[in-house]
Formats: C-alpha cells, sequence, structure tokens
C-alpha cells in the first residue's frame, strides 16, 4: 500500500508535465485541426535554449528565454510554413510538422552532442518526506505550475475575448471568419500558447526527479508520451488533456513498478489503443459523425 | 485522411485510355532501367553495390506504405515494427541451432522468407480491430504503439531476437543449394560474381516482384476499393465495398511488404539487432524516414514510392561513399554532420516543400512532364479525343472523379 500510494504521487507529478505537453496539442488542434508532430522539437528547443544560456543568464532569466523561445518557435512554424498553404488539409500540414520535427530535433542532437545536460532547477531538488512517502520538489513545483497555467488556460477559454473567438472558430471555422473573427490572430495564439507550454514542461522534464536523465534525443521521446495523453483523453477536450496527462504519469509509474521498467512505454500506448478501440475520439472527444 | 489522400495523393495507376504509344514508351523506359539494373555488378564496385541494395531494401517497403498511405488512405507509422517482426521472423526460421543461445529451426531460407511475409501480412491483419475504427492522425498515433511494443518485444524476447547487446546473425539466404555469398567461381563477362553481385540480383528480383504486384494490386478490383474506401468511407460501403475488409486487406499487404523489407534489413546489415531505444534500426525514426519517401515520391505513387527510397535511402549511402574521395564529412564526433545527418536535413526539408508546394510529390511532376510530352503529341494530331489529359494545374480533382466513377 505504502509503495503504491507513493507510485501514485510519483504518477501524478509527472502526469502534471504530461498534461501541460497534451494541453499544447489540444489547443493547436482545436483551433486548426492541425496535428503538431514537432511538439517535440519544440520541447528541445526550449530546453537548449535554457542549457545555452544559463551561465550567462542565470537560472531564471535562461528559462524565460526558454520559455519565450519555444513559443516563438511554435510562431514562426506556423507564420512561415502551415499559413503558407491555407489549401492543404489538416493533414498534410501534420505532415509537414513531422518534416519541422525531423529537422529541429537532428540539429539540437548534434549540437547536444555526447553530453547530456541536466536543466537543473531554481528550487531545492531536495525530496521531502511525508508520512513516509517521498515527494520530489520537482513533481510538487510541475504540479503547482500545472494547475495554474491550466487554470489560466480555462479561464482566458471560457471568458476572454480570445477565448470566444478561439471556441467560435473551434466550432465552425468559416461562420466564426464570416462573423468578424481573425482566424489569423486566433491561431496564431494557439501555437504560441501551446509553444510556451512546451517551453514550461521542459524544465521538468530533463531533470533527476523527473527522467533521471538530461535534455538528450530521450526527452523528445518522453515528449512523445504527451501523444497518447492527448489522444486518449480525446483530441478536442481541454479537460481530456489534464485527465490524458495524469493517466499516461499514472500508468507510466504503475507499470513500471509492477510489470517492467522497460514496458512501462509500451504499457502507455496499450492503455491508449485500449480507449481508442473503445472511444475511437477518445474519453472526451467529440464523436465525428459522417453523412453521405 | 481522406481528404488528404484526395488533395495530395494521385493514384499510381494509369491514367484511363492514355495512347498505347505512350504505354510502349513508358514499357520501353521501365525495361530500359531494368537492363541498366542488370548490368551495372558487371560495372560497379561492391560498395555501390551494396548501397544500391539498401536503397532496394527502402523501395520494398516503401511500395506496402504507399499503397497504405496513399491508396488506402490510411496513415502509419507502424512500419518499423512490421521491418523488426519479418527480419525477425526470417531469422528465427532459416538460422540453425547451433548457438544455443538462441530459438533457431534451420528451414530453408527461401520458405523462411516467405513464412516471414505470410507471418507478417497476418500481423497486420491483428491490427485490424484498431486500424478499422480508426481514421487519420488517431490511427497514425495509434499505429505508433506497434513501434514501442516492437522495442520491448526486442529487448525481452531474446531468445528470439538475439537480445539488444549482441543481436544474431541470419542464415545466408540461399535458393536451391545456390548459396548468396561469396563461395563458386562464377563469372559473367570476365567479372567474377561474388556476394555483393549475387545479393544485388537477389535484391533486384525481390524489388521488381514487388513492384509488378504491387502496380497489379493498384489496378485491380482491389486498388479501386482501396480508393473509394479512402475517398469517403460511407459513400465505398454504400457502392458494395466491404469497408472492413479493404481496410484490413489494405493493412496486411503494407505489413507484408514492411515483412518483405525487414528481412531484406537483416540480410544486409548480416545481423539482427533489435534497438536499446525508440531511434534504431527499427525505430519511430526508420516509420518516419519511410512515410518521408510515400511523401517525397507522391502518397499512393508506386513508381515514386522507389524515387523516394532512392533519396531517403540513397543519400546517406552515396555521401558517406563520396566523403572518403571528396575528403567532406571528415569530422567526427561531437557537432560533426554525418552524411546520415545531412540526409535527414535534405529529406526533412524536402517533405515541407512537397506538402507546400507540391501535394502530389516527385510522382506528380513527372507526370506533368510525361504530360505536357502528350499534349506536344495531341498537337501532332496523332491522339484521339479520349486521351486528352488534364491540364497540368487541377489535374488531380478531375483523375478523382474519374476514379470514382469508373
Amino acid at each position: 500500500m505504502h509503495t503504491f500510494l507513493q507510485l501514485v504521487v510519483n504518477g501524478v507529478g509527472k502526469g502534471a508535465v504530461y498534461a501541460l505537453l497534451a494541453l499544447g496539442f489540444v489547443i493547436i488542434f482545436k483551433s486548426t485541426e492541425v496535428i503538431n508532430f514537432a511538439h517535440g522539437s519544440l520541447v528541445l528547443f526550449g530546453g537548449y535554449l535554457v542549457v545555452a544560456t544559463r551561465d550567462a543568464l542565470g537560472w531564471t532569466g535562461a528559462a524565460l528565454l526558454g520559455v519565450a523561445g519555444a513559443g516563438l518557435l511554435a510562431v514562426v512554424v506556423e507564420r512561415l510554413l502551415l499559413s503558407r498553404s491555407k489549401l492543404a488539409d489538416p493533414n498534410s500540414l501534420a505532415l509537414l510538422t513531422i518534416g519541422v520535427d525531423v529537422i529541429v530535433t537532428e540539429e539540437i542532437v548534434r549540437r547536444l552532442g555526447v553530453s547530456v545536460p541536466f536543466i537543473g532547477a531554481a528550487w531545492d531538488a531536495k525530496p521531502i518526506q511525508v508520512g513516509g512517502i517521498t515527494l520530489f520538489r520537482t513533481h510538487l513545483v510541475a504540479m503547482a505550475v500545472a494547475a495554474v497555467l491550466i487554470t489560466a488556460f480555462y479561464l482566458a477559454f471560457k471568458f476572454s475575448n480570445w477565448g470566444v473567438a478561439m471556441r467560435a472558430q473551434a466550432e465552425n471555422r468559416e461562420a466564426a471568419a464570416l462573423m468578424g473573427i481573425r482566424s489569423r490572430g486566433v491561431t496564431m495564439t494557439a501555437w504560441l500558447v501551446a509553444g510556451l507550454l512546451a517551453g514550461v514542461a521542459v524544465l521538468f522534464l530533463a531533470t533527476q526527479d523527473f527522467s533521471g536523465a538530461g535534455l538528450s534525443r530521450a526527452t523528445h521521446s518522453i515528449a512523445l508520451a504527451a501523444f497518447p495523453a492527448a489522444i486518449l483523453g480525446g483530441l478536442d477536450s481541454t479537460a481530456g488533456a489534464v485527465v490524458g496527462g495524469l493517466i499516461v504519469g499514472l500508468v507510466e509509474a504503475l507499470s513500471a513498478q509492477y510489470i517492467s521498467f522497460d514496458f512501462s512505454k509500451s504499457a502507455v500506448f496499450l492503455v491508449m489503443l485500449l480507449v481508442l478501440v473503445i472511444r475511437p475520439s477518445g474519453l472526451f472527444g467529440t464523436r465525428e459523425i459522417t453523412r453521405v | 485522411m481522406s481528404e488528404l489522400a484526395t488533395r495530395t495523393a494521385v493514384t499510381a495507376t494509369p491514367v484511363k485510355a492514355p495512347a498505347k504509344s505512350l504505354r510502349w514508351l513508358k514499357l520501353a523506359a521501365w525495361l530500359a532501367v531494368l537492363v541498366v539494373l542488370l548490368a551495372l555488378p558487371l560495372y560497379l564496385q561492391a560498395e555501390w553495390l551494396k548501397a544500391g541494395q539498401w536503397m532496394m531494401t527502402g523501395a520494398v517497403g516503401a511500395i506496402g506504405l504507399t499503397m497504405l498511405v496513399g491508396q488506402a488512405g490510411q496513415l502509419s507509422l507502424a512500419h518499423a515494427f512490421f521491418l523488426l517482426a519479418g527480419g525477425t521472423t526470417y531469422t528465427v526460421l532459416a538460422s540453425g541451432t547451433e548457438d544455443g543461445r538462441v530459438v533457431g529451426f534451420g528451414l530453408d531460407p527461401l520458405l523462411s522468407l516467405l513464412i516471414a511475409v505470410a507471418f507478417t501480412a497476418l500481423l497486420g491483419l491483428a491490427f485490424a480491430p484498431v486500424s478499422g475504427r480508426l481514421r487519420g492522425i488517431y490511427l497514425g498515433v495509434a499505429s505508433l504503439s506497434l513501434v514501442f511494443l516492437g522495442l520491448y518485444f526486442g529487448q525481452s524476447a531474446d531468445r528470439l531476437t538475439g537480445g539488444t547487446s549482441t543481436g544474431r546473425t541470419p542464415a545466408p539466404f540461399a535458393l536451391f543449394g545456390f548459396t548468396f555469398d561469396s563461395s563458386g567461381s562464377l563469372q559473367i563477362l570476365g567479372v567474377p560474381i561474388r556476394q555483393a553481385e549475387k545479393m544485388w540480383y537477389l535484391y533486384l528480383a525481390l524489388t521488381v516482384i514487388a513492384f509488378v504486384l504491387a502496380r497489379g494490386a493498384v489496378n485491380s478490383r482491389v486498388g479501386r476499393s482501396w480508393r473509394a474506401v479512402r475517398d469517403h468511407e460511407a459513400s465505398a460501403a454504400a457502392m458494395g465495398v466491404n469497408v472492413a475488409r479493404a481496410k484490413a486487406g489494405a493493412f496486411a499487404v503494407s505489413s507484408a511488404y514492411a515483412g518483405l523489407a525487414g528481412a531484406m534489413t537483416v540480410l544486409w546489415f548480416d545481423i539482427l539487432k533489435p534497438d536499446e531505444n525508440e531511434f534504431g534500426t527499427y525505430g519511430i525514426n526508420v516509420s518516419i524516414a519511410y512515410l518521408a519517401m510515400v511523401i517525397i515520391g507522391g502518397l499512393g505513387s508506386i513508381g515514386g514510392a522507389l524515387v523516394g527510397a532512392l533519396i531517403v535511402f540513397g543519400l546517406p549511402q552515396v555521401l558517406s561513399l563520396y566523403s572518403t574521395q571528396l575528403g567532406i564529412f571528415t569530422g567526427s564526433g561531437e557537432g560533426a554532420f554525418t552524411p546520415v545527418l545531412v540526409s535527414t536535413f535534405v529529406y526533412g526539408a524536402a517533405i515541407i516543400l512537397v506538402v507546400l508546394f507540391e501535394p502530389g510529390g516527385l510522382a506528380a511532376i513527372g507526370r506533368r512532364i510525361t504530360g505536357s510530352l502528350h499534349r506536344d503529341r495531341k498537337k501532332e494530331g496523332t491522339l484521339d479525343e479520349t486521351a486528352a489529359f488534364p491540364g497540368p494545374r487541377g489535374d488531380a480533382d478531375h483523375r478523382r472523379v474519374r476514379h470514382q466513377g469508373g
């Protein structure tokens, strides 16, 4: 029971980070129906900026720069490539993001070379003991940050003008455009927010507490685990992203302990497969209706 | 995916009723290519032949994937898993039991190869409950789970795969007692036929078979049902196409091709070595590389898949062969630009350019060239009216309508 509780705590801590990443997928998908396969490379890019500048700027400055950089790269990709091909359908644009991902990831991995730097943290890395359960500070910070960001996003989505515009566009692109909503602005902000969230997530990903490894190609593949999170929650559901993130975190932690560490990555995907077979559009996703 | 496919993929089917003369011209061109390929071993060094074999391995896999993604409209990132499955099956069946560490059956290599292909087809069929229910990107990500399962299988089933640290050696291929190695003293035109030359002919034969069968499938009733399902599932069902069967069939065929390519991969490396992480010979990056071949070549085009394989798998080979001659890529270690890295950049950029500027891929460019050839001939009045070729722009839609009608 004690181990189980410990695993749940760890799983939720990791799940918070996955939720941040999954939310990024969902925001982009909602506004443009594009799946961003380049999300992992945004994560790597943010992390690389932190590692490259932290000596000069200090951790906080570098972290801010990394988050901003990831957001900026997302906007650049959207403005420079995706917005240029309005005629192409969302699925071919998703293939395009694969091309972006390949290039950015390879370049950053080349720059990293053999070094696998930890991003480090501004907070004390010493774990806290509560009633025999170890709480990693990274997880605590991640949960707090995720809670704040997701709540902020939710409120903005519900009440701000941007949120209304975004929801309108998600509902019906053409109708929204006819109502005077600038799809350009909505799309751009969606990519910006997703990029920023990826930049925040990497601050927790490449640490001892989260993955036990530093920034490398493996970080990119950890970011890939946010795919199942977004999909099993339902690609067009923000609540689904949060639930999906937590499920992925828990499944990973529990299967690593009770089955085997090697299996934990596959377990996440298997759970996703199971959900998809039962509910093809995820737990909270809207069902597609086909008419002839 | 259906929209994607209709927009980007123009089928490899020859346009209905092109002029007879042009069809003969095409056939003659293919034959000329074949003759050149048959003659190459007499002129090329072994390392170039080896590079060519790698491209042919890619071509076989890419032909399978282009049928699935382009013709049947199902996005798959699982190709690497089926490569591993095919390679492992061949190795386990064909290899002997001398090495007590691993399981081997010592079957006839040709039989093993056939069983490996059949087995991967069955594995593809087994994925039908998932592939039948999902579409587009959902299916793409779902199929990614197979790659992770393959990674786990490679690590844990070391009695079969040889384990991630050492791997295991596959039995050399043999056909009715004729072994594809350096033995024997066969000579053609004074050129000794050793392993590289023999393997070249083996790979060429496999590629040609794969190519011809794929063309047949695409041009037949089966291919038509795939395209109908791709364009609109509900309409296809209404027209009497068994959607579930068409989808499952496409996945099985594509997996069988990947299984063959997997066996070719193992024979090429002369070792079966499962990956330690998800970025190896059978990892996500390989799935993406195959997808890149298919996109660059033009979704659904069998000929395009060949060219795509030439670019994605050929470039690193050619670059590394030239690098020793030209003295480029001499850097190593941290931050070096290796041939593989450069090729990755090239195909990443090629994907972006293709999606942005020519959704039909290289196949569409080729079609445009033959199309303009066609029009020139028409001006000369050698062509009948029915063969009118649609203009270079917007021809995709035109042809789609035709397919649906036919």
